[in-house]
């Protein structure tokens, strides 16, 4: 029972981490109906500049320099590409994004340079064993991991009541049910863009923060949204709490398929399970599992 | 102008002066548009489908942009102020907000978040005032106060009429654009809404322009009417006058004087006598 434990909680706390990347393309799909491919681009700029800006300022500070710079650059993509693309087709949409992920990518290391930085924000690394009462030896578990974990379901808290108890967040769930109406009665698209492109940002950020201090900030991060693609459609993309749950499947998922099939057919299941996962929810349920139901009256 | 019942309406609210509209740079739409609402009027615009009764309003409450249309000639005045460039948002501000064509309810919302996302101009009057709205609109539609919780989406046809109206109210609208109200809804509703826009116009002080095609009872409750007949205004007069105009009565009311016709005969005379404006 300890190791299977080991590996479901190790594998649902990675599952997190996911869960973070994956809730800035809800966020901005539900509000703009993009898909953001950028946004694993948005979380290795965030980190970046944070770690950046960590070399010549405290935590704090860099922090907000971090934030501000999230917001500006939301304000600039705002401007640059969706005010000219506005109703255009989605794919045309998702296009620009492809563009602005190269462009972040690019931008952001010649910026912040290139190199792996360690990020330390003072979130304890070493492992620590739980739970040592009830198992023997206790089980292994990631303290960065941990915290994400936390910050995560804080993450989640903060957005619900944002969404549902707050004019604007009434409002941004009007235009993501309607863009024309929204307009019609004065919801100002660009404002409400602007917004929810910061918010992703700032979503963004947390990610880094976590990414960063798990793997260091390098360029690899920025490929953990591939990663979220089958977090997304496993749990819908029109969905927070989809975001949250699709993580955590795919990340226990992958983790128990890797050691406990893994040995019977040769391992390296963790690369591709969640892909396959993907596959088989396609053909299912394509909204994903809490995606929301097309409401359509005649 | 001379209402219905006697009264004679302020000045002109909105005044729209030979406006063309392009879409998509090469499509045209409107070719000289030009129709006068004066303050506290309810205004009927006629026609058939693709008449441009919706781009006219359209173009009026400036959401034709997101569309890919834009107003190349003409101009629109509200107020005494020209409009042609203000954006939506700047135009509920200012009292003028359209109901489009279809509905179009947050699907996702309840009612009464509908209903609040019509306020949302007007954040800086504070909740209090923003709350007595709500309850002067569930005093106009006691049944949206009944489905306040349910979501919108799930609501019957004309439960959405009435909040996507209601919504258009929150905003505290001097003068509301409504497309084709009737829409998809049962001649006993369409009365129904048709009689609270009368009383909102009377009561409220709101003027409308209703763009429909059920002719007769939109000239039952306007005060004037234009018909658009291929992006032209082809005739306009006061409502009673064109209840009683021999050519409305034989394309628009589907009356006429030498008992039915059969369609081939309409659509000769139709074709050999074209208005022109």
């Amino acid at each position: 029972m300890g190791p299977f434990l080991e590996v479901l909680i190790g594998g649902l706390l990675t599952g997190v981490l996911y869960s973070l990347v994956a809730l800035g393309f809800v966020l901005i799909f539900k509000a703009s109906g993009v898909f953001n491919f950028a946004q694993g681009a948005m979380v290795l700029f965030a980190a970046l500049s944070l770690v950046r800006f960590l070399e010549v300022m405290p935590l704090w500070a860099a922090l907000l320099g971090s934030a501000a710079l999230m917001v500006a650059l939301a304000v600039v993509i705002e401007r640059v590409v969706l005010r000219p693309l506005v109703n255009q087709e989605p794919i045309i949409l998702f296009m620009s994004t492809l563009g602005i992920t190269f462009f972040i990518d690019g931008f952001g290391q010649s910026l912040f340079g290139s190199d792996v930085y360690p990020l330390d924000v003072g979130i304890p690394k070493d492992p620590i064993f739980i739970a040592e009462n009830t198992f023997e030896g206790g089980l292994l578990v990631d303290q960065v991991d941990l915290w994400a974990a936390v910050v995560a379901g804080l993450l989640v808290l903060v957005l619900a009541l944002f969404f549902q108890r707050t004019r604007i967040g009434r409002a941004l769930r009007a235009v993501a049910d309607d863009h024309q109406a929204a307009q019609s009665v004065g919801i100002p698209l660009n404002q409400i863009w602007v917004i929810v492109w910061s918010v992703a940002g700032l979503v963004a950020l947390v990610a880094g923060i976590m990414w960063g201090t798990k793997l260091g900030v390098q360029f690899s991060i920025a490929l953990v949204a591939l990663k979220a693609l089958p977090v997304l459609i496993l749990g819908g993309l029109t969905s927070v709490p989809g975001a949250i749950v699709g993580g955590l499947l795919i990340g226990a998922g992958e983790k128990l398929a890797e050691v406990y099939f893994g040995p019977i057919i040769g391992g390296g299941i963790e690369n591709w399970f969640a892909y396959m996962l993907a596959l088989a929810i396609l053909l299912f349920r394509p909204q994903g599992l809490f995606g929301e139901r097309i409401i359509e009256r005649v | 102008m001379e209402r219905r019942d006697g009264t004679t309406t302020g000045a002109a609210l909105l005044e729209v002066n030979n406006i063309e509209v392009i879409y998509n740079h090469v499509i045209l739409v409107l070719k000289g548009v030009s129709l006068s609402v004066p303050e506290g009027a309810i205004v009927a615009l006629l026609g058939a489908n693709g008449a441009g009764k919706t781009t006219t309003l359209k173009a009026i409450s400036n959401l034709l942009r997101a569309e890919r249309g834009e107003v190349t000639k003409g101009s629109i005045h509200y107020r005494g102020e020209r409009v042609d460039a203000l954006n939506p948002s700047e135009l509920v501000r200012r009292g003028l907000i359209q109901v489009m064509e279809g509905r179009h309810c947050f699907a996702h919302l309840t009612v009464e978040e509908n209903l609040l996302t019509g306020a949302f101009t007007r954040a800086r009057e504070g909740k209090a005032r923003i709350a007595e709205d709500l309850e002067l609109v569930y005093k106009y539609f006691p049944r949206l106060r009944e489905r306040r919780r349910s979501i919108a989406g799930y609501t019957s046809g004309g439960e959405q009429q009435m909040t996507a109206i209601g919504r258009a109210l929150m905003s505290k609208p001097k003068m509301i654009l409504l497309d084709e109200p009737s829409m998809g809804l049962a001649p006993q509703l369409v009365e129904e809404i048709f009689e609270i826009v009368a009383q909102l116009n009377r009561q409220e002080g709101v003027s409308f322009v209703v763009a429909e095609q059920n002719t007769n009872i939109a000239l039952r409750y306007a005060d004037y009417g234009y018909i658009l007949e291929n992006g032209r205004v082809v005739m306009d007069g006061a409502a009673d006058v064109l209840r009683s105009n021999e050519d409305v009565k034989e394309f628009y009311l589907g009356l006429s004087t030498t008992g039915r016709k059969s369609y081939r005969d309409v659509k000769h005379y139709r074709r050999r006598k074209r208005w022109l404006a």
